[in-house]
Protein backbone atom coordinates (compact mmCIF):
# COMPACT_ATOMS: atom_id res chain seq x y z
CA UNK A 1 0.00 0.00 0.00
CA UNK A 2 2.71 2.39 1.04
CA UNK A 3 4.93 1.57 -1.93
CA UNK A 4 1.90 2.00 -4.15
CA UNK A 5 1.48 5.54 -2.83
CA UNK A 6 5.19 6.15 -3.25
CA UNK A 7 5.18 5.09 -6.92
CA UNK A 8 2.11 7.30 -7.45
CA UNK A 9 4.02 10.16 -5.90
CA UNK A 10 7.11 9.72 -8.05
CA UNK A 11 4.86 9.25 -11.08
CA UNK A 12 3.35 12.68 -10.35
CA UNK A 13 6.75 14.28 -9.90
CA UNK A 14 7.84 12.85 -13.24
CA UNK A 15 4.74 14.29 -14.91
CA UNK A 16 5.43 17.74 -13.49
CA UNK A 17 9.03 17.48 -14.63
CA UNK A 18 7.99 16.61 -18.18
CA UNK A 19 5.43 19.41 -18.23
CA UNK A 20 7.97 21.96 -17.01
CA UNK A 21 10.54 20.99 -19.64
CA UNK A 22 7.88 21.03 -22.37
CA UNK A 23 6.91 24.56 -21.35
CA UNK A 24 10.25 26.14 -22.18
CA UNK A 25 9.89 26.61 -25.96
CA UNK A 26 6.33 27.88 -25.47
CA UNK A 27 7.02 30.39 -22.74
CA UNK A 28 10.64 31.47 -23.08
CA UNK A 29 10.29 33.38 -26.41
CA UNK A 30 7.48 35.56 -25.10
CA UNK A 31 9.24 36.11 -21.78
CA UNK A 32 12.46 36.91 -23.56
CA UNK A 33 10.74 39.33 -25.95
CA UNK A 34 9.22 41.32 -23.10
CA UNK A 35 12.31 41.41 -20.89
CA UNK A 36 14.87 41.95 -23.66
CA UNK A 37 12.93 44.97 -24.89
CA UNK A 38 13.86 46.65 -21.58
CA UNK A 39 17.58 45.87 -21.91
CA UNK A 40 20.27 48.10 -23.39
CA UNK A 41 21.46 46.79 -26.79
CA UNK A 42 24.72 45.30 -25.53
CA UNK A 43 22.89 43.25 -22.91
CA UNK A 44 20.51 41.77 -25.49
CA UNK A 45 23.51 40.05 -27.01
CA UNK A 46 24.92 38.94 -23.65
CA UNK A 47 26.11 35.34 -23.65
CA UNK A 48 24.48 33.47 -21.93
CA UNK A 49 21.23 35.48 -22.15
CA UNK A 50 20.03 37.09 -18.92
CA UNK A 51 16.57 36.17 -17.70
CA UNK A 52 15.90 39.59 -16.19
CA UNK A 53 17.30 42.91 -17.44
CA UNK A 54 20.33 43.96 -15.36
CA UNK A 55 19.74 47.63 -16.14
CA UNK A 56 16.30 48.71 -17.33
CA UNK A 57 15.98 51.24 -20.15
CA UNK A 58 12.96 52.46 -22.09
CA UNK A 59 15.18 53.68 -24.90
CA UNK A 60 13.88 51.12 -27.39
CA UNK A 61 10.28 52.06 -26.63
CA UNK A 62 11.07 55.72 -27.38
CA UNK A 63 12.69 54.77 -30.70
CA UNK A 64 9.67 52.68 -31.72
CA UNK A 65 7.64 55.88 -31.96
CA UNK A 66 10.44 58.04 -33.37
CA UNK A 67 11.32 55.83 -36.33
CA UNK A 68 7.77 55.19 -37.53
CA UNK A 69 4.25 56.51 -36.85
CA UNK A 70 3.77 53.47 -34.61
CA UNK A 71 0.86 54.96 -32.64
CA UNK A 72 -1.00 55.47 -35.88
CA UNK A 73 -0.14 51.96 -37.10
CA UNK A 74 -1.30 50.51 -33.80
CA UNK A 75 -4.59 52.35 -34.11
CA UNK A 76 -4.96 51.05 -37.70
CA UNK A 77 -4.61 47.44 -36.56
CA UNK A 78 -7.00 48.00 -33.64
CA UNK A 79 -9.80 49.61 -35.59
CA UNK A 80 -9.49 47.23 -38.56
CA UNK A 81 -9.65 44.20 -36.25
CA UNK A 82 -12.66 45.60 -34.36
CA UNK A 83 -14.59 46.50 -37.51
CA UNK A 84 -13.82 43.13 -39.12
CA UNK A 85 -14.86 41.27 -35.97
CA UNK A 86 -18.15 43.11 -35.57
CA UNK A 87 -18.91 42.88 -39.29
CA UNK A 88 -18.10 39.17 -39.41
CA UNK A 89 -20.38 38.55 -36.42
CA UNK A 90 -23.29 40.26 -38.19
CA UNK A 91 -22.70 38.53 -41.54
CA UNK A 92 -22.00 35.07 -40.13
CA UNK A 93 -24.72 34.96 -37.47
CA UNK A 94 -27.39 36.04 -39.97
CA UNK A 95 -26.25 33.55 -42.61
CA UNK A 96 -25.61 30.77 -40.08
CA UNK A 97 -29.07 31.29 -38.63
CA UNK A 98 -30.73 31.17 -42.04
CA UNK A 99 -28.93 27.95 -43.03
CA UNK A 100 -29.79 26.30 -39.72
CA UNK A 101 -33.34 27.38 -39.01
CA UNK A 102 -35.11 28.80 -42.05
CA UNK A 103 -36.47 26.51 -44.74
CA UNK A 104 -36.25 28.33 -48.03
CA UNK A 105 -35.93 27.28 -51.65
CA UNK A 106 -32.36 27.26 -52.91
CA UNK A 107 -30.84 26.99 -49.45
CA UNK A 108 -29.03 23.76 -50.35
CA UNK A 109 -27.39 25.16 -53.47
CA UNK A 110 -26.44 28.42 -51.76
CA UNK A 111 -24.94 26.50 -48.86
CA UNK A 112 -22.66 24.60 -51.21
CA UNK A 113 -21.64 27.84 -52.95
CA UNK A 114 -20.80 29.40 -49.58
CA UNK A 115 -18.95 26.30 -48.36
CA UNK A 116 -16.77 26.52 -51.45
CA UNK A 117 -15.27 29.57 -49.76
CA UNK A 118 -13.76 27.24 -47.15
CA UNK A 119 -11.73 25.48 -49.81
CA UNK A 120 -10.19 28.56 -51.39
CA UNK A 121 -7.22 29.96 -49.46
CA UNK A 122 -6.78 33.74 -49.62
CA UNK A 123 -3.42 33.30 -51.28
CA UNK A 124 -5.05 31.72 -54.33
CA UNK A 125 -7.17 34.79 -55.07
CA UNK A 126 -4.77 37.53 -53.98
CA UNK A 127 -3.77 38.51 -57.57
CA UNK A 128 -7.31 39.13 -58.91
CA UNK A 129 -8.34 40.75 -55.62
CA UNK A 130 -5.41 43.12 -55.95
CA UNK A 131 -6.43 43.97 -59.53
CA UNK A 132 -10.08 44.44 -58.51
CA UNK A 133 -9.30 46.81 -55.65
CA UNK A 134 -6.73 48.56 -57.82
CA UNK A 135 -9.30 49.25 -60.54
CA UNK A 136 -11.63 50.70 -57.87
CA UNK A 137 -8.83 52.98 -56.67
CA UNK A 138 -8.84 51.28 -53.26
CA UNK A 139 -5.23 50.07 -53.15
CA UNK A 140 -3.33 51.69 -50.27
CA UNK A 141 -6.57 52.06 -48.33
CA UNK A 142 -7.86 49.85 -45.54
CA UNK A 143 -10.92 48.73 -47.50
CA UNK A 144 -9.41 45.45 -48.81
CA UNK A 145 -8.26 44.52 -45.29
CA UNK A 146 -11.79 45.07 -43.98
CA UNK A 147 -14.06 43.87 -46.79
CA UNK A 148 -12.26 40.67 -47.82
CA UNK A 149 -12.06 39.06 -44.34
CA UNK A 150 -15.52 40.31 -43.36
CA UNK A 151 -17.42 39.04 -46.41
CA UNK A 152 -15.04 36.67 -48.18
CA UNK A 153 -13.51 33.29 -47.45
CA UNK A 154 -12.52 33.87 -43.78
CA UNK A 155 -16.13 34.64 -42.80
CA UNK A 156 -17.31 31.29 -44.18
CA UNK A 157 -15.78 29.39 -41.28
CA UNK A 158 -17.61 31.77 -38.94
CA UNK A 159 -20.89 31.16 -40.75
CA UNK A 160 -20.33 27.42 -40.56
CA UNK A 161 -19.68 27.54 -36.80
CA UNK A 162 -22.76 29.69 -36.21
CA UNK A 163 -24.85 27.29 -38.29
CA UNK A 164 -23.60 24.28 -36.36
CA UNK A 165 -24.58 26.03 -33.15
CA UNK A 166 -28.03 27.22 -34.25
CA UNK A 167 -28.87 23.68 -35.45
CA UNK A 168 -28.62 22.40 -31.87
CA UNK A 169 -31.22 24.83 -30.49
CA UNK A 170 -34.56 23.12 -29.70
CA UNK A 171 -37.53 23.91 -31.95
CA UNK A 172 -39.87 24.64 -29.05
CA UNK A 173 -38.01 27.83 -28.15
CA UNK A 174 -38.81 29.47 -31.45
CA UNK A 175 -42.37 28.15 -31.49
CA UNK A 176 -42.96 29.89 -28.16
CA UNK A 177 -41.55 33.06 -29.70
CA UNK A 178 -43.86 32.75 -32.69
CA UNK A 179 -46.88 32.47 -30.41
CA UNK A 180 -45.77 35.74 -28.87
CA UNK A 181 -45.96 37.27 -32.33
CA UNK A 182 -42.30 37.52 -33.21
CA UNK A 183 -41.23 37.66 -36.86
CA UNK A 184 -38.06 36.10 -38.24
CA UNK A 185 -35.85 39.01 -37.24
CA UNK A 186 -37.37 38.97 -33.76
CA UNK A 187 -36.85 35.23 -33.41
CA UNK A 188 -33.24 35.62 -34.51
CA UNK A 189 -32.40 38.68 -32.43
CA UNK A 190 -34.42 38.06 -29.27
CA UNK A 191 -34.57 34.28 -28.97
CA UNK A 192 -31.73 32.52 -30.79
CA UNK A 193 -28.81 34.95 -30.83
CA UNK A 194 -28.74 35.49 -27.03
CA UNK A 195 -28.48 31.70 -26.65
CA UNK A 196 -25.59 31.55 -29.11
CA UNK A 197 -23.22 33.49 -26.87
CA UNK A 198 -20.53 30.74 -26.74
CA UNK A 199 -20.41 30.53 -30.52
CA UNK A 200 -20.40 34.33 -30.83
CA UNK A 201 -17.48 34.45 -28.40
CA UNK A 202 -15.50 31.84 -30.31
CA UNK A 203 -16.09 33.54 -33.66
CA UNK A 204 -15.16 36.94 -32.18
CA UNK A 205 -11.88 35.62 -30.77
CA UNK A 206 -10.64 33.83 -33.87
CA UNK A 207 -11.76 36.64 -36.18
CA UNK A 208 -9.92 39.23 -34.10
CA UNK A 209 -6.74 37.11 -33.99
CA UNK A 210 -6.94 36.44 -37.72
CA UNK A 211 -7.22 40.13 -38.56
CA UNK A 212 -4.53 41.10 -36.03
CA UNK A 213 -2.06 38.61 -37.59
CA UNK A 214 -2.77 39.33 -41.25
CA UNK A 215 0.52 39.82 -43.10
CA UNK A 216 0.36 38.97 -46.82
CA UNK A 217 -2.66 41.23 -47.49
CA UNK A 218 -1.21 44.35 -45.82
CA UNK A 219 2.13 44.04 -47.62
CA UNK A 220 0.33 43.56 -50.93
CA UNK A 221 -2.27 46.29 -50.51
CA UNK A 222 -0.56 48.99 -48.41
CA UNK A 223 2.41 51.13 -49.37
CA UNK A 224 2.49 54.22 -47.14
CA UNK A 225 3.73 53.98 -43.57
CA UNK A 226 0.78 55.79 -41.98
CA UNK A 227 -1.52 53.13 -43.43
CA UNK A 228 0.55 50.14 -42.25
CA UNK A 229 -0.74 47.59 -39.76
CA UNK A 230 1.32 46.27 -36.84
CA UNK A 231 2.73 43.00 -38.29
CA UNK A 232 3.93 44.89 -41.34
CA UNK A 233 5.36 47.73 -39.23
CA UNK A 234 7.31 45.36 -36.97
CA UNK A 235 9.64 44.28 -39.76
CA UNK A 236 10.45 47.86 -40.79
CA UNK A 237 12.74 48.65 -37.86
CA UNK A 238 16.04 48.16 -39.68
CA UNK A 239 19.26 50.15 -39.92
CA UNK A 240 20.67 51.72 -43.08
CA UNK A 241 22.12 48.35 -44.17
CA UNK A 242 18.89 46.43 -43.70
CA UNK A 243 20.05 44.86 -40.44
CA UNK A 244 17.39 44.48 -37.77
CA UNK A 245 17.35 46.99 -34.88
CA UNK A 246 16.74 44.17 -32.44
CA UNK A 247 15.95 46.19 -29.34
CA UNK A 248 13.43 48.34 -31.24
CA UNK A 249 11.85 45.34 -33.00
CA UNK A 250 11.49 43.53 -29.70
CA UNK A 251 9.93 46.59 -28.01
CA UNK A 252 7.42 47.00 -30.84
CA UNK A 253 6.75 43.24 -30.86
CA UNK A 254 6.10 43.34 -27.12
CA UNK A 255 3.63 46.20 -27.54
CA UNK A 256 1.84 44.27 -30.28
CA UNK A 257 1.56 41.10 -28.22
CA UNK A 258 0.98 42.26 -24.66
CA UNK A 259 -2.61 43.58 -24.88
CA UNK A 260 -3.93 40.37 -26.46
CA UNK A 261 -1.80 38.28 -24.09
CA UNK A 262 -3.14 40.11 -21.02
CA UNK A 263 -6.76 39.75 -22.15
CA UNK A 264 -6.02 36.08 -22.80
CA UNK A 265 -4.63 35.50 -19.30
CA UNK A 266 -7.65 37.25 -17.76
CA UNK A 267 -10.21 35.44 -19.89
CA UNK A 268 -8.31 32.26 -20.72
CA UNK A 269 -11.26 29.96 -20.01
CA UNK A 270 -13.44 31.72 -22.57
CA UNK A 271 -10.54 31.73 -25.04
CA UNK A 272 -9.65 28.09 -24.73
CA UNK A 273 -13.16 26.70 -24.41
CA UNK A 274 -14.49 29.00 -27.10
CA UNK A 275 -11.84 27.89 -29.56
CA UNK A 276 -12.26 24.25 -28.53
CA UNK A 277 -15.91 24.61 -29.36
CA UNK A 278 -15.16 25.78 -32.88
CA UNK A 279 -13.36 22.51 -33.44
CA UNK A 280 -15.84 20.31 -31.67
CA UNK A 281 -18.90 21.61 -33.41
CA UNK A 282 -17.21 22.24 -36.75
CA UNK B 1 -75.01 39.09 -27.02
CA UNK B 2 -74.65 40.94 -30.28
CA UNK B 3 -70.93 40.67 -29.90
CA UNK B 4 -71.15 36.92 -29.68
CA UNK B 5 -73.39 36.80 -32.71
CA UNK B 6 -71.03 38.93 -34.74
CA UNK B 7 -68.18 36.63 -33.95
CA UNK B 8 -70.05 33.61 -35.16
CA UNK B 9 -70.97 35.30 -38.37
CA UNK B 10 -67.66 37.01 -38.94
CA UNK B 11 -65.90 34.55 -41.27
CA UNK B 12 -67.20 35.49 -44.69
CA UNK B 13 -68.88 32.86 -46.76
CA UNK B 14 -67.02 31.54 -49.79
CA UNK B 15 -63.26 31.11 -50.25
CA UNK B 16 -61.31 33.59 -48.10
CA UNK B 17 -58.80 35.72 -49.96
CA UNK B 18 -55.50 34.20 -48.89
CA UNK B 19 -53.07 36.83 -47.59
CA UNK B 20 -50.08 37.22 -49.89
CA UNK B 21 -47.55 37.25 -47.05
CA UNK B 22 -47.99 33.73 -45.74
CA UNK B 23 -45.49 32.43 -43.23
CA UNK B 24 -43.86 30.42 -45.98
CA UNK B 25 -43.34 33.45 -48.17
CA UNK B 26 -42.06 35.53 -45.27
CA UNK B 27 -39.55 32.79 -44.45
CA UNK B 28 -38.51 32.58 -48.06
CA UNK B 29 -37.76 36.30 -48.12
CA UNK B 30 -36.14 36.30 -44.68
CA UNK B 31 -33.87 33.40 -45.66
CA UNK B 32 -32.58 35.16 -48.74
CA UNK B 33 -32.14 38.48 -46.93
CA UNK B 34 -30.24 36.83 -44.08
CA UNK B 35 -27.73 35.12 -46.34
CA UNK B 36 -27.47 38.02 -48.80
CA UNK B 37 -24.33 39.68 -47.32
CA UNK B 38 -22.46 36.38 -47.06
CA UNK B 39 -23.52 35.23 -50.51
CA UNK B 40 -22.59 38.56 -52.09
CA UNK B 41 -19.21 38.41 -50.35
CA UNK B 42 -18.48 34.91 -51.58
CA UNK B 43 -19.44 35.76 -55.14
CA UNK B 44 -17.43 39.01 -55.16
CA UNK B 45 -14.37 37.88 -53.20
CA UNK B 46 -14.11 34.15 -53.96
CA UNK B 47 -16.07 32.98 -57.03
CA UNK B 48 -15.35 35.93 -59.34
CA UNK B 49 -11.64 36.10 -58.34
CA UNK B 50 -11.35 32.36 -58.88
CA UNK B 51 -12.72 32.80 -62.39
CA UNK B 52 -10.30 35.67 -62.96
CA UNK B 53 -7.36 33.53 -61.83
CA UNK B 54 -8.21 31.06 -64.60
CA UNK B 55 -8.55 33.92 -67.12
CA UNK B 56 -5.27 35.56 -66.07
CA UNK B 57 -3.45 32.23 -66.24
CA UNK B 58 -4.16 32.14 -69.99
CA UNK B 59 -2.44 35.49 -70.49
CA UNK B 60 1.05 36.86 -70.54
CA UNK B 61 0.65 39.80 -68.18
CA UNK B 62 3.61 41.91 -67.16
CA UNK B 63 2.33 44.88 -65.20
CA UNK B 64 5.59 46.82 -65.42
CA UNK B 65 5.82 46.45 -69.19
CA UNK B 66 2.07 46.98 -69.54
CA UNK B 67 1.57 43.88 -71.69
CA UNK B 68 -1.55 41.69 -71.52
CA UNK B 69 -1.92 39.18 -74.31
CA UNK B 70 -3.64 35.84 -74.71
CA UNK B 71 -1.12 33.01 -74.76
CA UNK B 72 -3.31 29.97 -74.18
CA UNK B 73 -1.49 27.23 -72.30
CA UNK B 74 1.93 28.87 -72.45
CA UNK B 75 1.98 29.64 -68.73
CA UNK B 76 1.17 26.03 -67.94
CA UNK B 77 3.96 24.92 -70.25
CA UNK B 78 6.28 27.39 -68.49
CA UNK B 79 5.21 25.98 -65.16
CA UNK B 80 6.22 22.45 -66.09
CA UNK B 81 9.54 23.75 -67.47
CA UNK B 82 10.24 26.03 -64.51
CA UNK B 83 13.42 24.83 -62.75
CA UNK B 84 12.21 26.60 -59.59
CA UNK B 85 8.90 24.75 -59.39
CA UNK B 86 10.39 21.45 -58.26
CA UNK B 87 12.26 22.99 -55.33
CA UNK B 88 9.16 25.01 -54.38
CA UNK B 89 6.98 21.89 -54.32
CA UNK B 90 9.66 20.04 -52.39
CA UNK B 91 9.91 22.85 -49.81
CA UNK B 92 6.13 23.00 -49.49
CA UNK B 93 5.90 19.24 -49.04
CA UNK B 94 8.74 19.14 -46.49
CA UNK B 95 7.20 21.96 -44.48
CA UNK B 96 3.69 20.48 -44.53
CA UNK B 97 4.65 16.91 -43.74
CA UNK B 98 7.14 17.95 -41.06
CA UNK B 99 4.72 20.34 -39.44
CA UNK B 100 1.69 18.07 -39.52
CA UNK B 101 3.52 15.05 -38.10
CA UNK B 102 5.24 17.04 -35.34
CA UNK B 103 2.23 19.19 -34.56
CA UNK B 104 -0.30 16.38 -34.23
CA UNK B 105 1.99 14.13 -32.19
CA UNK B 106 3.09 16.90 -29.84
CA UNK B 107 -0.49 18.18 -29.48
CA UNK B 108 -1.77 14.70 -28.66
CA UNK B 109 1.13 14.05 -26.27
CA UNK B 110 0.50 17.29 -24.37
CA UNK B 111 -3.26 16.71 -24.32
CA UNK B 112 -2.80 13.25 -22.82
CA UNK B 113 -0.40 14.70 -20.24
CA UNK B 114 -2.87 17.42 -19.29
CA UNK B 115 -5.76 14.97 -19.19
CA UNK B 116 -4.24 13.27 -16.10
CA UNK B 117 -5.74 13.91 -12.71
CA UNK B 118 -3.16 16.46 -11.72
CA UNK B 119 -3.24 19.83 -9.99
CA UNK B 120 -2.30 22.82 -12.08
CA UNK B 121 -3.22 21.41 -15.48
CA UNK B 122 -5.18 24.58 -16.28
CA UNK B 123 -2.05 26.60 -15.57
CA UNK B 124 0.04 24.47 -17.91
CA UNK B 125 -2.70 24.50 -20.53
CA UNK B 126 -2.59 28.32 -20.43
CA UNK B 127 1.19 28.31 -20.93
CA UNK B 128 1.10 25.88 -23.88
CA UNK B 129 -1.74 27.81 -25.47
CA UNK B 130 -0.27 31.28 -24.98
CA UNK B 131 1.75 31.45 -28.26
CA UNK B 132 -1.55 31.13 -30.17
CA UNK B 133 -2.46 34.66 -29.05
CA UNK B 134 0.98 36.24 -29.55
CA UNK B 135 1.08 38.28 -32.78
CA UNK B 136 2.42 35.95 -35.48
CA UNK B 137 5.12 38.30 -36.75
CA UNK B 138 6.16 39.22 -33.19
CA UNK B 139 6.61 35.52 -32.39
CA UNK B 140 8.58 35.04 -35.60
CA UNK B 141 10.84 38.02 -34.90
CA UNK B 142 11.75 36.73 -31.43
CA UNK B 143 12.59 33.30 -32.82
CA UNK B 144 14.56 34.96 -35.59
CA UNK B 145 16.71 36.52 -32.92
CA UNK B 146 17.00 33.34 -30.88
CA UNK B 147 18.03 31.31 -33.95
CA UNK B 148 20.83 33.67 -35.05
CA UNK B 149 24.39 32.43 -35.05
CA UNK B 150 25.03 34.19 -31.74
CA UNK B 151 21.42 33.90 -30.53
CA UNK B 152 19.81 32.30 -27.52
CA UNK B 153 19.39 28.79 -28.91
CA UNK B 154 23.09 28.43 -29.66
CA UNK B 155 23.88 30.10 -26.33
CA UNK B 156 21.89 27.37 -24.63
CA UNK B 157 23.55 24.65 -26.73
CA UNK B 158 27.03 25.98 -25.92
CA UNK B 159 26.20 25.57 -22.23
CA UNK B 160 25.64 21.90 -23.02
CA UNK B 161 28.96 21.80 -24.87
CA UNK B 162 27.35 21.64 -28.32
CA UNK B 163 28.42 23.98 -31.11
CA UNK B 164 25.13 24.95 -32.77
CA UNK B 165 24.85 25.71 -36.50
CA UNK B 166 23.76 29.03 -38.01
CA UNK B 167 20.18 27.82 -38.10
CA UNK B 168 18.61 30.20 -40.60
CA UNK B 169 21.53 30.09 -43.07
CA UNK B 170 21.87 26.34 -43.57
CA UNK B 171 19.92 24.51 -46.30
CA UNK B 172 18.56 21.82 -44.00
CA UNK B 173 18.44 23.75 -40.74
CA UNK B 174 16.52 26.71 -42.22
CA UNK B 175 13.57 24.48 -43.06
CA UNK B 176 13.76 22.78 -39.66
CA UNK B 177 13.80 26.22 -38.01
CA UNK B 178 10.72 27.46 -39.85
CA UNK B 179 8.86 24.26 -38.95
CA UNK B 180 9.82 24.51 -35.28
CA UNK B 181 8.82 28.18 -35.03
CA UNK B 182 5.41 27.40 -36.51
CA UNK B 183 5.08 24.22 -34.41
CA UNK B 184 5.29 26.00 -31.06
CA UNK B 185 3.10 28.85 -32.30
CA UNK B 186 0.17 26.68 -33.27
CA UNK B 187 0.32 23.41 -31.36
CA UNK B 188 -1.71 24.84 -28.45
CA UNK B 189 -4.82 25.06 -30.57
CA UNK B 190 -4.71 21.41 -31.63
CA UNK B 191 -3.87 20.44 -28.04
CA UNK B 192 -7.06 22.14 -26.84
CA UNK B 193 -9.12 20.37 -29.50
CA UNK B 194 -7.61 17.03 -28.45
CA UNK B 195 -8.21 17.79 -24.76
CA UNK B 196 -11.88 18.45 -25.46
CA UNK B 197 -12.10 15.17 -27.38
CA UNK B 198 -10.27 13.20 -24.67
CA UNK B 199 -12.71 14.44 -22.06
CA UNK B 200 -15.49 12.92 -24.13
CA UNK B 201 -14.04 9.39 -23.93
CA UNK B 202 -16.10 7.40 -21.40
CA UNK B 203 -14.08 6.28 -18.36
CA UNK B 204 -15.80 2.86 -18.39
CA UNK B 205 -13.99 1.94 -21.57
CA UNK B 206 -10.62 2.48 -19.90
CA UNK B 207 -11.81 0.47 -16.89
CA UNK B 208 -12.89 -2.40 -19.11
CA UNK B 209 -9.61 -2.35 -21.03
CA UNK B 210 -7.69 -2.29 -17.76
CA UNK B 211 -9.62 -5.34 -16.52
CA UNK B 212 -8.74 -7.11 -19.74
CA UNK B 213 -5.12 -6.47 -18.83
CA UNK B 214 -4.39 -3.95 -21.60
CA UNK B 215 -1.20 -1.95 -21.09
CA UNK B 216 -1.23 1.85 -21.08
CA UNK B 217 0.03 1.89 -24.66
CA UNK B 218 -2.59 -0.64 -25.77
CA UNK B 219 -5.32 1.40 -24.05
CA UNK B 220 -4.08 4.48 -25.88
CA UNK B 221 -3.99 2.75 -29.27
CA UNK B 222 -7.14 0.67 -28.95
CA UNK B 223 -9.39 3.00 -26.97
CA UNK B 224 -8.20 6.59 -27.13
CA UNK B 225 -7.11 6.89 -30.75
CA UNK B 226 -10.22 5.31 -32.33
CA UNK B 227 -12.56 7.35 -30.16
CA UNK B 228 -10.93 10.68 -30.90
CA UNK B 229 -10.34 9.89 -34.58
CA UNK B 230 -12.90 12.48 -35.79
CA UNK B 231 -10.84 15.15 -34.02
CA UNK B 232 -7.63 13.73 -35.50
CA UNK B 233 -9.18 14.07 -38.95
CA UNK B 234 -10.34 17.62 -38.28
CA UNK B 235 -7.01 18.80 -36.87
CA UNK B 236 -5.06 17.16 -39.66
CA UNK B 237 -7.17 18.88 -42.32
CA UNK B 238 -6.90 22.26 -40.58
CA UNK B 239 -3.16 21.87 -40.01
CA UNK B 240 -2.37 20.73 -43.56
CA UNK B 241 -4.41 23.47 -45.22
CA UNK B 242 -2.87 25.99 -42.80
CA UNK B 243 0.65 24.72 -43.51
CA UNK B 244 0.18 25.20 -47.26
CA UNK B 245 -0.56 28.86 -46.58
CA UNK B 246 2.58 29.63 -44.58
CA UNK B 247 3.96 32.99 -45.66
CA UNK B 248 4.74 35.51 -42.90
CA UNK B 249 7.18 33.17 -41.15
CA UNK B 250 9.10 32.57 -44.38
CA UNK B 251 9.09 36.25 -45.33
CA UNK B 252 10.36 37.33 -41.92
CA UNK B 253 12.77 34.49 -41.08
CA UNK B 254 14.44 33.41 -44.32
CA UNK B 255 13.00 35.26 -47.36
CA UNK B 256 12.82 31.86 -48.98
CA UNK B 257 16.52 31.20 -48.52
CA UNK B 258 19.19 30.10 -48.24
CA UNK B 259 19.03 29.59 -51.98
CA UNK B 260 15.51 28.36 -52.55
CA UNK B 261 15.45 25.89 -49.66
CA UNK B 262 12.48 27.55 -47.90
CA UNK B 263 10.75 29.06 -50.93
CA UNK B 264 7.36 27.43 -50.46
CA UNK B 265 4.65 27.74 -53.09
CA UNK B 266 2.91 30.78 -51.56
CA UNK B 267 6.21 32.62 -51.22
CA UNK B 268 7.09 31.79 -54.82
CA UNK B 269 3.66 33.00 -55.90
CA UNK B 270 4.21 36.28 -54.03
CA UNK B 271 7.64 36.71 -55.64
CA UNK B 272 6.40 36.09 -59.19
CA UNK B 273 3.33 38.32 -58.89
CA UNK B 274 4.31 41.15 -56.59
CA UNK B 275 8.09 41.31 -56.90
CA UNK B 276 8.65 40.31 -60.55
CA UNK B 277 5.18 41.57 -61.66
CA UNK B 278 4.36 38.45 -63.66
CA UNK B 279 0.67 38.36 -62.86
CA UNK B 280 -0.28 35.79 -65.50
CA UNK B 281 2.34 33.32 -64.36
CA UNK B 282 1.49 34.08 -60.73
CA UNK B 283 -2.13 33.19 -61.48
CA UNK B 284 -0.99 29.84 -62.87
CA UNK B 285 0.89 29.13 -59.64
CA UNK B 286 -2.24 30.17 -57.70
CA UNK B 287 -4.24 27.54 -59.55
CA UNK B 288 -1.63 24.89 -58.77
CA UNK B 289 -1.86 25.82 -55.09
CA UNK B 290 -5.65 25.64 -55.26
CA UNK B 291 -5.50 22.22 -56.92
CA UNK B 292 -3.20 20.91 -54.17
CA UNK B 293 -5.39 22.26 -51.35
CA UNK B 294 -8.51 20.88 -53.00
CA UNK B 295 -6.93 17.51 -53.73
CA UNK B 296 -5.63 17.04 -50.19
CA UNK B 297 -8.92 18.07 -48.59
CA UNK B 298 -10.92 15.69 -50.79
CA UNK B 299 -8.41 12.90 -50.16
CA UNK B 300 -8.61 13.33 -46.39
CA UNK B 301 -12.37 13.47 -46.54
CA UNK B 302 -12.50 10.28 -48.61
CA UNK B 303 -10.15 8.55 -46.22
CA UNK B 304 -12.32 9.35 -43.22
CA UNK B 305 -14.24 6.08 -43.66
CA UNK B 306 -11.05 4.10 -43.38
CA UNK B 307 -9.72 5.58 -40.20
CA UNK B 308 -12.44 7.54 -38.49
CA UNK B 309 -14.27 5.42 -35.96
CA UNK B 310 -17.87 6.31 -35.22
CA UNK B 311 -19.39 5.06 -32.00
CA UNK B 312 -22.82 4.43 -33.50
Amino acid sequence: MKTDRATKHSHKLLLYGVLLVCCIPFVFPTWWMATASLKPVNEIFAFPPTLLPQSVTLDAYRQVFELQPFGRQYLNSCYIAVVVTLGTLVVSSLAGYAFARIKFRGAGVVFIVVLAGLLVPNEVTIIPLYRMFDSLGLVNTHWPLILIPMLGAPSVLATFIMRQFFITLPRELEEAGRVDGLGRLGLFWQVSLPLARPAVGAVAIFTFLHSWNLYLEPIVFLSSKEKFTIPQALTQYVDAYGGALWNVQLAAATMSALPVLIIFVLAQRQFVEGLAQTGLKG
Amino acid sequence: MTLLLEKQVAPPAGPARAPYWTMRRRDELAGWLFIAPQLAGIVAFVIVPLGLVVWYSLHEWNVLAGTFEFVGGANYQALTDDPRLGPALRATGLFSVGLVVLNLSLALFLAVLLNQKLRGTVFFRTLFFSPVVVTLVAWTIVWGFLLQDNGGVNGFLSQLGVDGPNWLRGDATAMISVIVVQLFKGVGLNMVLFLAALQGVPAELYEAARLDGASAWARFRRVTVPLISPTILLTSILTIVGSLQVFAQIAVLTQGGPGTSTTVLVYYLYQQAFQFHHFGYGATISLLLFAIVLGLTVLQWRMRRRWVFHED
